[in-house]
């Protein structure tokens, strides 16, 4: 890695496209800080005021408004007021890298939208180690060698989930748990430029899959017709992949003994807290801290690592799995489990080492906050005033897609 | 942001009810009841007048699950008549005022206060009866939709414009007793373009013909409905304001697709041009050749859109536009952000009119002048979009400029009813103007050669000869993303 910048030296600034803004005031009216404002050409953010809420970002009907820029110095309210096309992202080496999640437009966007969930900026655990980020790009990729590819969910079951293994050989990258890597499919859309980045999370901790292998796992779905999952579900031991990342500063676990990590997932959402779960495992197994699963799936036969998982020992892992679709049995979805489960996750959110992880569809995050709140109002506790301190403190994430 | 997740709950909608709502229906039993029972006859115009073909298609829309700023645009394929319309209100604010008017610094009325019930009434129904009748003039899009990207925009916007019809609905049946409920109905009875039964304001009986109309009507006149939607959330009657607000939101999505499909189709058109060395943008026949709109024509379209939007705003000195406002009703765009007494009793406002045969600014009082303040506030707003596009041409390097027309060109209401002008404001006879006609406003043989280009394009990622892609995907979708499953999995 390179130098540490010095504190502040950067900063990631948010910008609104004046090619494709259509003034409608949406976002101006939506802000809740006030950070928006605009004249008879351009709407623009005051990077004073923006906390990165991206309350702006979904009502936007032109994804105009999901600009980001690393700077050094801010583009000022006048400059943006001026302009009719945005900038380029400056070249500001590899150290400006360093303080954000990636620098690439599309990869930032991925993953902004990704955290958006938590409602508010988002900081690392203060204990995480030091991410790399974005040491392959579009521009200079990394070539992985496929080591493993198989399905992990039951066949003749509609969800085809792969676990897929890639070597890094002698090139250096460098992860760590929680954080992503993309993939660009080979090939062109049929409008003849390059496929988008797919994303995917890290499963394997940072050691490697088999510690010290220098590779990756992922946990990917195969979906109907989609480019990239079916890309990777098809990919042969041996054959090469490009691969951009790594990616994501902020979705990390804590680096403490005395940590308690709480995870919530669905599907492939539970990739990175095989991650989470095989870190601690290696590097601290007698670890004081509880680490605590709620995973989600139709059924058993349909969740991924099911095998695997019941091998996990209680003491390192206490792991929830509910389904909803057992024949006969009451469907049940992870919140209901929360729920069920109220007072240990009660008095886990009253510790200041809890730290709380959702992932998976972005349709579970309504359903998990509700159940988190619901707890809270049972055990005499206000989720509304502990999730913003939470989030503060690096203790409460969410990555949903 | 603490206050995030408790407006979550707050805004959150609640799905148990057969209609999607978060004012809570379910203990409103009579309101309830009155909604379900208007519900199939929905679903029954829906099915007959909505997108014709595409009943089975999944399409990928965006649908409201909470008001929130996080909740209100989720994205997933759905087949349109199961699409959750519903009612939608921006939250209660409980220290709102009206802000203008005779009642200015009174409480926001949450109930219809009996004075103003009958005015109250029209207001939303006038405003209720646009939402289906857009539906309706642009129900056989579908067939000649450039791509799927396009198709899928048009079925969003149809689908919210259903939406803000049950908007419009909960009102009346909430608020006005039987004969809400007699109006609702009568909202599901007119049909655009119906000899018998029209829908009520003229913009909306004219047939939306190719695409390109709908991409101006899009930008000119449902930019309309933004400005009598902003007025109306203005309104010190708190649950139309508030149903209001929440429409807005709704609305940039309309304002998006016509600006872009405009500007996308200038930017196939000069593309072309460059590409085939022509540089005189009056050069129509050469243009035309290149299977796209010869700027010219895009002129004229615009200049029938403008000038039948702006009919839409009424008489320019309105005594009924001065009642709405004093009764604290209907406000001025933007009211709270206007510097004045929100009064308007002393106050004049500048108004075009036709004086001994000339058009003239004549000082008018504010209160009967508003609905020209509206309508000046529209034409900016206009401008602010033409500009952009003026921008494509002029990177293309192409001398043309697109303008908006006079406010006197091509009038059927208000002060230039009876006078005919020509698009930069001067005053001709018939004569001159049926001669001249043709080259203002689109001809039948610029609608043929137009309908020419309607060709179907559904391939993901492909479009038609005359448009250009997207800069952008919807949610942020890859290029060759499939909007819309057409015939459904």
């Amino acid at each position: 890695m390179t130098a540490q910048p010095a504190q502040g030296e950067f900063k990631k600034q948010h910008l609104i496209d004046p090619e494709i803004c259509i003034r409608c005031n949406t976002c101006e009216a939506t802000c809740p800080v006030n950070a928006i404002t605009h004249d008879a050409n351009n709407y623009v953010v005051d990077i004073e005021k923006c906390n990165f809420c991206l309350d702006c970002i979904a009502p936007c009907p032109t994804g105009s408004i999901d600009n980001w820029r690393v700077i050094k110095e801010a583009y000022s309210l006048e400059e943006q007021l001026s302009w009719t096309e945005l900038p380029k992202q400056e070249d500001l080496g590899d150290a400006a890298i360093d303080t954000v999640q990636a620098v690439d437009d599309d990869v930032v966007r991925m993953l902004d939208g990704a955290h958006a969930g938590a409602g508010g900026k988002v900081v690392p655990p203060a204990s995480a180690s030091k991410p790399a980020v974005n040491l392959y790009r579009r521009d200079k990729m990394a070539v992985a060698t496929v080591q493993g590819n198989f399905r992990i969910t039951a066949p003749g079951t509609e969800s085809d989930i792969h676990h897929i293994v890639l070597g890094f050989g002698e090139q250096v990258f460098p992860v760590l748990e929680g954080q992503s890597i993309g993939i660009v499919p080979p090939g062109t859309r049929s409008d003849g430029k390059p496929h988008d980045i797919r994303l995917y999370s890290i499963a394997s901790a940072r050691d490697g899959e088999k510690r010290n292998a220098n590779n990756v796992s992922l946990t990917i779905k195969r979906v109907k017709e989609g480019i990239g999952s079916n890309y990777m579900c098809d990919l042969k031991v041996g054959e090469k992949v490009e691969v951009t990342g790594p990616f994501g500063a902020t979705f990390l676990m804590p680096n403490d003994a005395n940590a308690n990590i709480v995870m919530i997932c669905t599907g492939t959402g539970s990739a990175p807290f095989r991650a989470f779960t095989e870190r601690r495992r290696r590097a601290m197994a007698n670890a004081p801290g509880r680490m605590i699963m709620f995973f989600g799936a139709r059924t058993p036969q349909e969740l991924p690592y099911f095998g695997p998982l019941q091998k996990v020992p209680r003491t390192l892992l206490e792991s929830h799995l509910v389904f909803s679709r057992i024949p006969g049995a009451d469907k049940e979805y992870v919140q209901d489990r929360i729920r069920t489960e109220s007072k240990t996750i009660a008095a886990l959110l009253t510790d200041v080492n809890t730290h709380v992880y959702i992932c998976g569809l972005k349709g579970m995050e309504a359903g998990v906050e509700e159940a988190l709140a619901d707890v809270c109002r049972k055990h005499g506790q206000d989720w509304a005033a502990l999730k913003p301190t939470m989030r503060a403190s690096g203790r409460y994430h969410v990555e949903t897609y | 942001m603490s206050g995030s997740s408790a407006s979550a709950v707050l805004g959150a909608v609640d799905y148990s009810t057969k209609i999607p709502n978060n004012v809570n229906l379910v203990s409103d039993a009579r309101v309830l009841k009155a909604l379900e029972q208007w519900h199939p006859g929905y679903i029954d115009w829906w099915m007959t007048m909505g997108p014709e073909g595409f009943q089975t298609s999944e399409v990928y829309l965006r649908t409201a699950v909470s008001i929130d700023p996080k909740g209100w645009a989720k994205f997933d394929y759905v087949k349109m008549p199961e699409y959750r319309w519903g009612i939608l209100l921006a939250p209660q604010d409980e220290n709102r005022l009206v802000n203008f008017g005779a009642h200015k610094g009174e409480k926001a009325w949450q109930d219809v206060p009996g004075e103003y019930r009958a005015m109250l009434r029209r207001l939303i129904v006038i405003q209720g009866d646009t939402e289906p009748a857009s539906v309706e003039q642009q129900r056989f899009l579908g067939a000649t939709a450039p791509s799927l990207y396009d198709m899928r925009n048009l079925f969003q916007v149809n689908v919210e414009e259903g939406r803000h019809l049950w908007a419009m609905v909960y009102l009346l049946h909430k608020y006005f007793g039987k004969d809400g409920r007699e109006e609702a109905d009568g909202l599901l009875q007119r049909r655009s373009g119906d000899a018998d039964k029209p829908r009520m304001l003229g913009a909306f009986n004219e047939e939306t013909p190719d695409w390109l109309s709908f991409f101006m009507f899009t930008y000119f006149t449902d930019r309309d409905g933004k400005m009598q939607l902003e007025s109306l959330a203005q309104s010190g009657f708190d649950p139309l304001s508030r149903t209001c607000r929440f429409m807005l939101t709704e609305e940039a999505h309309h304002m998006f697709v016509g600006e872009t499909g405009v500007g996308r189709t200038i930017e196939r058109t000069c593309e072309a041009m460059k590409a085939a060395g022509i540089e005189d943008p009056y050069e129509i026949a050469r243009v035309r050749a290149l299977g796209v709109i010869d700027l010219p024509t895009i002129q004229k379209k615009a200049n029938l859109h403008y000038s039948l939007s702006l009919d839409l705003f009424g008489s320019e000195v309105s005594t009924n536009a001065a009642n709405f406002y004093n009764a604290g009703l209907k406000g001025r765009f933007m009211e709270t952000k206007i510097e004045d007494d929100h009064v308007l009793t002393s106050a004049n406002y500048p108004v075009l009119k036709l004086v001994d045969g000339q058009i003239r600014s004549v000082d008018e009082p504010a209160l009967t002048a508003i609905n020209m303040r509206l309508r000046d506030d529209y034409s900016k707003d206009c401008q602010g979009g033409v500009n952009r596009w003026n921008t494509i041409i002029q990177k293309s390097g192409i001398k043309f400029e697109l303008t908006l027309p006079s406010v006197a060109f091509n009038r059927h209401i208000g002060e230039f009813k009876d006078i005919h002008a020509s698009p930069d404001g001067k005053l001709l006879t018939d004569e001159q103007w049926i001669k001249n006609r043709d080259n203002w406003l689109p001809s039948k043989a610029d609608g043929d050669f137009i309908a020419s280009l309607m060709k179907p394009c559904w391939e993901p990622g492909k479009y038609a000869s005359w448009i250009a892609a997207p800069k952008v995907g919807i949610d942020h979708k890859a290029g060759d993303f499939e909007y819309v499953r057409i015939y459904g999995v």
